[in-house]
């Protein structure tokens, strides 16, 4: 089987005063199509990994890879019109922070519809059409009435499914999900990730899951990679994640809170040096 | 007496012929020094709530009480000083052109304090942030960090209230769990009250002493710590909340047995 995405030592560097700082340092992964979940620590480098995949590095952000291809593109020398070809189209990012995804001036349902209109040939009403039937499937409450809101109307959950019903009209091959349900009630996360389930194992969707909550990666994807200070420190089976050998992920599940109670104050992690090298 | 105080509160945003009615008559009172939770479905009003605390929502009905006094009208600086918030947002709630540093002097030049030089300095260290972050713009700063750069703000004015929404869903585990320990720390040296939005059951049977349950704009239940770690639920939504706070395969089986 060939891989859907190969990764191989991907780094990416700000400029600074004392020259250069790298803040992605040699990431390497392959992956097909299944649910690979990235955790790690906050600033690791994960957000900007996903961007780099889609070329979206922010200037004056420089990425550089071994290889970075996807489905036997080099992505790292993609021209213009594959990139037309590829972004939205055949991989797709939801991002972290909504507002940056969705355009503050226009509706909801004219950015669903303009987005599916790009990737399919169809008229007003049947994209009209299909955008209600993917809010709908994200759980939207009043579909009609969120078609015509614009995003600073939406709560912050409603605006992150908006992003996804956005990525999903398009049926991308990837999806790239930054922290995609970080914002929403654990019933209509639930939902949400059962419709991603559904893409990855029906459609042979890859997907890669960035997300800080570590019970949910573990119960939800196939294999894990941990990130620490621009690297991976360790790959790991989801279901194993709470069994893991780094001390960073170990000493997470530790840290978390739990509803029958424990400790107080909790457990923080002590960090070594050394896991930065 | 409580120091805050919503009566039969009432939200409803209006555009054009259309209302929503975001918060339809929630009452809720949290004491001096106590630590409440709101939790619920997405878009049921939850930052509504906060938002019209602050004077941010346009309130069509009740009354909200801080100290006893209702809150009318445009909030005055004073407010601030008393009552700060932490937006679920923190992309839109900082603003782009200013550095940290600045983001978080201002509010103290504003109200006139003087040591600020050590306060800015101190309220990074308190989020985990060294001092090589003060001089980065928010487009600089990670998801988390640009989290943890709103909370330093809300702190730096040493208010009486805070109100926090969804503060720590943006960082790692260990982050988190240093926030939620400052947090709970300074609430009891500084006798801090709280109103606390999270997704995440278990902060808020971390954090809070007693919590709302809202879905579609309404309370639908009041609990107390004990009853959610117990997982002692009257209504059905609450139920649910539990069984999916379990995580995606235990909730997938609950589902289908
Ligand atoms: N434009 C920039 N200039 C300088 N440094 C940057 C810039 N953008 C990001 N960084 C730094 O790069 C590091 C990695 O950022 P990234 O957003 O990928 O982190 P992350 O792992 O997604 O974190 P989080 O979990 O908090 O979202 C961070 O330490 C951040 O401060
Ligand atoms: N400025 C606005 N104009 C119109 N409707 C709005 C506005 N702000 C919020 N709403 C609506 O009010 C309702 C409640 O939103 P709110 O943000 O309070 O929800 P929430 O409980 O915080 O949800 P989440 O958990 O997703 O953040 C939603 O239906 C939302 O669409
Ligand atoms: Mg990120
Ligand atoms: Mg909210």
């Amino acid at each position: 089987m060939t891989d859907l995405l190969t990764v191989q030592n991907l780094r990416i560097a700000f400029p600074s005063r004392h020259g250069p700082v790298e803040v992605v340092r040699g990431v390497s992964f392959a992956m097909g199509k299944e649910r690979l979940g990235i955790v790690g620590e906050s600033g690791s480098g994960k957000s900007l990994t996903g961007r780099a995949i889609l070329g979206l590095t922010p200037p004056p952000g420089k990425a550089t890879a071994e290889k970075l291809e996807f489905d036997g593109i080099d992505l790292r020398e993609a021209t213009r019109s594959q990139w037309h070809d590829i972004r939205g189209e055949r991989i797709s990012m939801v991002m972290q922070d909504p507002k940056f995804s969705l355009n503050p001036v226009m509706t909801i349902g004219r950015q669903l519809m303009e987005t599916y209109r790009t990737h399919r040939r169809s008229t007003r009403a049947e994209a009209h059409e299909r955008g209600l039937e993917m809010l709908n499937a994200v759980q939207i409450r009043d579909p009609d009435r969120v078609m015509n809101a614009y995003p600073h109307e939406l709560s912050g959950g409603m605006g992150q499914r908006a992003m996804i019903a956005m990525m999903l009209v398009t049926e991308p091959e990837l999806l790239i999900a930054d922290e995609p349900t970080s914002a929403l009630d654990v019933t209509v996360q639930i939902e949400v990730l059962r419709i991603l389930d559904r893409l990855v194992s029906d459609r042979g969707m890859g997907l890669i899951f960035i997300s800080h909550d570590l019970r949910l990666v573990s119960s939800f994807c196939d294999r894990v990679l941990v990130m620490y200070a621009g690297q991976v420190v360790e790959e790991v089976k989801a279901t194993d994640l709470a069994n893991a050998s780094h001390p960073y992920t170990k000493g997470l599940f530790n840290c978390l809170p739990r509803i029958e109670g424990g400790q107080r104050p909790l457990p923080i992690l002590e960090r070594d040096a050394d896991w930065a090298l | 007496m409580a120091l805050l105080n919503s009566c039969d509160l009432e939200v409803t945003f209006t555009k054009g012929s259309e209302h929503v009615q975001a918060v339809r008559g929630v009452s809720f009172e949290v004491a001096e020094g106590e630590s409440y939770g709101i939790v619920g479905e997405s878009g049921s009003g939850k930052s509504t709530v906060l938002r019209a605390i602050c004077g941010l929502a346009p309130v069509t009905g009740g009354s909200i009480r801080v100290d006893g006094q209702q809150l009318v009208g445009a909030r005055r600086p004073d407010f601030y000083r008393k009552v700060q918030m932490v937006f679920q947002d923190p992309y839109a709630s900082l603003h782009p052109r200013h550095t940290v540093d600045r983001v978080l002097s201002e509010p103290l030049a504003i109200h006139g304090f003087a040591d600020r030089e050590t306060r800015v300095e101190q309220a990074l260290e308190d989020v985990g942030l060294g001092q090589g972050f003060r001089f980065r713009y928010p487009h600089q700063l990670s998801g988390g960090q640009r989290q943890r750069v709103a909370i330093a703000r809300a702190l730096i004015l040493e208010p009486r209230i805070l109100l926090l929404d969804e503060p720590t869903s943006a960082l790692d585990a260990s982050i988190q769990a240093e926030v939620l320990n400052l947090l709970d720390r300074i609430r009891s040296e500084r006798g801090l009250t709280y109103v606390l939005v999270s997704h995440d059951l278990s902060v808020v049977a971390h954090m809070c002493e007693r919590l709302m349950v809202m879905q579609h704009g309404q309370a639908v239940e009041e609990m107390t710590r004990e009853s959610l770690q117990a997982r002692n639920a009257a209504q059905d939504y609450t139920r649910k909340l539990l069984t999916a706070s379990l995580g995606y395969r235990a909730a997938q089986e609950e589902q289908a047995s």
